[in-house]
């Protein structure tokens, strides 16, 4: 499939700036808005005093009128915080290097070893995609439990991968099928083994390939959260979205604030690396899709 | 002779080895092993797991024993599951189709010639990009029963006299996860919709100008039939999203009010890991699997039907 870039139809240009502000922009602009809003309200929230939080008689809620670092300061040296933010660095970039090994081997095996039956494997492991982490939990609890990981970061590197190798192992199988087959044959005929033809020809072949389906798994396990939820308990060992969720909340006090500048803070990793690899991105969310 | 003979016997002896390696089916077996082992070791073992542990009375911290259907005998007769059952397919159903709507418009107007087309999408995409509950714990807050932003600017609008209660009424907190959910699902449906739309030809379009077609003409005959095969799979995906969603629902709702909200995955994990009953936790991620199932089949048949019926190939 290629991709068009150009989309003009037909007679579009000569259509008149105000029609096509109502036709295109204006709805634009509105989808744009309620997609933006609740980020903008996350990071008025962050930076404003709790005295105009809550008043909102006084203060504009729109506005800050005086901006703060309280509940960033709060958030940073009061709590976890800084340890959520280093378990979720180690955790993710971990369960995403594993997890990129065993896709490019199973992947490369699949599509180009073409052993026997390996048709039917890509499609159960296609299939493995489909279970969700949903009803996979409370089994692995207990598997976590009996394997004496509870409580670890290593319960989480373990089980992230669960998730990730289906879908990168689906999407670099497309990515190995687009290069030619010719130029490892000549490398087998040049004398080299399975193994430098992975790492010599088609590993920097599908580089794109790697970038997309690393970019995107560290985001999934960045985000992840109900194993981390359940897999967990010490306040020390948890990732972001879930200390966030359970320790800044003491009862019925919402501590609003710095759930907020947790929200923020641990939202733009992700969000500054997906800026600097959109198209990788793009193309691994695509990729499943357009096979 | 006797000269050669030493060689050749060399090379049979190394190519027992060699041959070994490169032999594909070998080969391919010890490339699969990492893949294979976790995926046996956590996702298959665990699924099967489930489905023993649905059958027992096991409890956080001590064995149980086997008492075959009880667990679903008791769930038949519990009012909260069924209440699951009923969020859950309210969740599913409304947030798809909505998701759907909303995706697909922008993905038809992103696919218009814009100015700063490609960072228009990279925004577009933002929501999907954050985790999910970080972005949830700004829509609690939005839904706060004291100062919401909503209420605040609909009683300066003069169109409400009270602030609403988002989460505390039963149908005012369904409606808001749903909105929550479509928020967080419109980016995935469009974008993926948008790079489908892109693979269309322009030929296509410029011959239906020339014989005359209206815009909507040319979106049923061209656009719709040309994109039904990615709408399929993509829906498929967003049902399955959907339909076994935990994060949002947790973080802003918790399942309350009493239970209004509750979906079948959040069920099961306040029953088996907060109260501690994992055999009737698994039991009720066992009887997710059947809708999973009818889900899926129903969303990427039903859709791949309508190509099928306009001539295209399966």
């Amino acid at each position: 499939m290629t991709t068009v870039d150009d989309q003009s139809v037909g007679m579009s240009y000569l259509e008149s700036f105000p029609r096509k502000f109502l036709r295109v922009y204006l709805p634009l602009g509105l989808i744009v808005f309620f997609l933006l809003f609740p980020f903008y309200w996350m990071a008025v929230a962050t930076f404003k005093p709790d005295a105009e939080m809550y008043d909102y008689e006084k203060y504009n809620p729109f506005w800050i009128v005086h901006p703060t670092l309280e509940h960033i300061n709060k958030l940073f040296f009061e709590t976890d915080y800084p340890l959520w933010m280093w378990n979720t660095v180690i955790v993710s970039v971990s369960s995403t290097f594993i997890s990129l090994f065993a896709s490019v081997c199973a992947a490369y095996a699949i599509e180009r070893l073409r052993y026997k039956g390996s048709r039917y494997v890509g499609l159960a492991i296609f299939l493995g995609y489909l279970v969700p982490p949903s009803i996979l939990f409370i089994p692995l609890a207990a598997i976590v439990f009996q394997l004496g990981l509870f409580d670890g970061n290593l319960a989480l590197i373990l089980t992230y991968p669960t998730f990730l190798i289906p879908f990168c192992t689906w999407l670099l199988m497309g990515y190995f099928r687009t290069i030619p087959y010719e130029l490892e044959e000549c490398a087998l005929i040049d004398g080299a083994t399975r193994l430098q033809i992975l790492t010599k020809i088609t590993l920097p072949l599908s580089l794109p390939g790697l970038i997309s389906a690393g970019i995107f798994a560290f985001t999934l396990s960045w985000n992840e959260f109900i194993y981390a939820l359940t897999f967990i308990s010490s306040s020390e060992n948890k990732t972001i979205p879930v200390g966030a969720i359970t320790e800044l909340v003491n009862g019925d006090v919402y501590h609003w604030g710095a759930l907020m500048a947790a929200a923020l803070t641990g939202s733009v990793p992700v969000v500054i690396l997906y800026s600097f690899f959109v198209e990788y991105y793009v193309s691994a969310m695509t990729g499943a899709v357009k096979e | 002779m006797a000269v050669l003979a030493e060689p050749v016997a060399e090379v049979t002896r190394s190519s027992l080895w060699s041959r070994a390696f490169e032999s594909r089916n070998f080969l391919g077996a010890m490339f699969m092993v990492p893949a294979i082992a976790t995926l046996i070791l956590f996702l298959a073992y665990p699924l099967a797991l489930g489905f023993w542990l649905g059958m027992t009375d096991t409890k956080i911290g001590g064995a149980g024993r086997y008492i075959g259907f009880e667990n679903f005998v008791s769930l038949a007769k519990d009012s909260v599951f069924w209440l699951s059952v009923f969020n859950t397919i309210f969740y599913t159903v409304t947030a798809s189709i909505v998701k759907f709507a909303i995706g697909l418009y922008l993905a038809l107007l992103l696919n218009e010639r814009l100015p700063f087309k490609s960072m228009i999408r990279a925004i577009v995409l933002l929501p999907f990009v954050v985790p999910t509950v970080l972005s949830a714990i700004a829509f609690w807050w939005i839904y706060d029963s004291q100062f919401s932003i909503i209420s605040w600017v609909l009683i300066k609008a003069g169109l409400i006299t009270r602030y609403i209660d988002f989460l505390g009424d039963p149908w005012n907190a369904r409606w808001s996860v749903v909105v929550a959910n479509i928020w967080r699902g419109v980016p995935f449906v469009a974008i993926t919709l948008l790079a489908g739309l892109q693979t269309i030809s322009p030929s296509l379009y410029e011959a239906a100008n020339l014989d005359g077609a209206t815009n909507l003409q040319r979106f049923r005959h061209i656009t719709l039939p040309m994109l039904s095969p990615i709408i399929a799979v993509v829906m498929t995906f967003s049902v399955l999203m959907t339909f076994t969603d935990f994060q949002l629902i947790y973080t802003i709702t918790r399942g309350g009010p009493i239970n209004a909200t509750h979906l079948m995955a959040t069920l099961s994990f306040q029953r088996a890991i907060t109260g501690g009953n994992l055999g009737e936790g698994a039991a009720i991620s066992n009887a997710m699997i059947p809708f999973l199932v009818a889900a899926i089949l129903l969303s990427f048949f039903g859709l791949q039907r309508s190509r099928w019926q306009q001539g295209g190939r399966d």
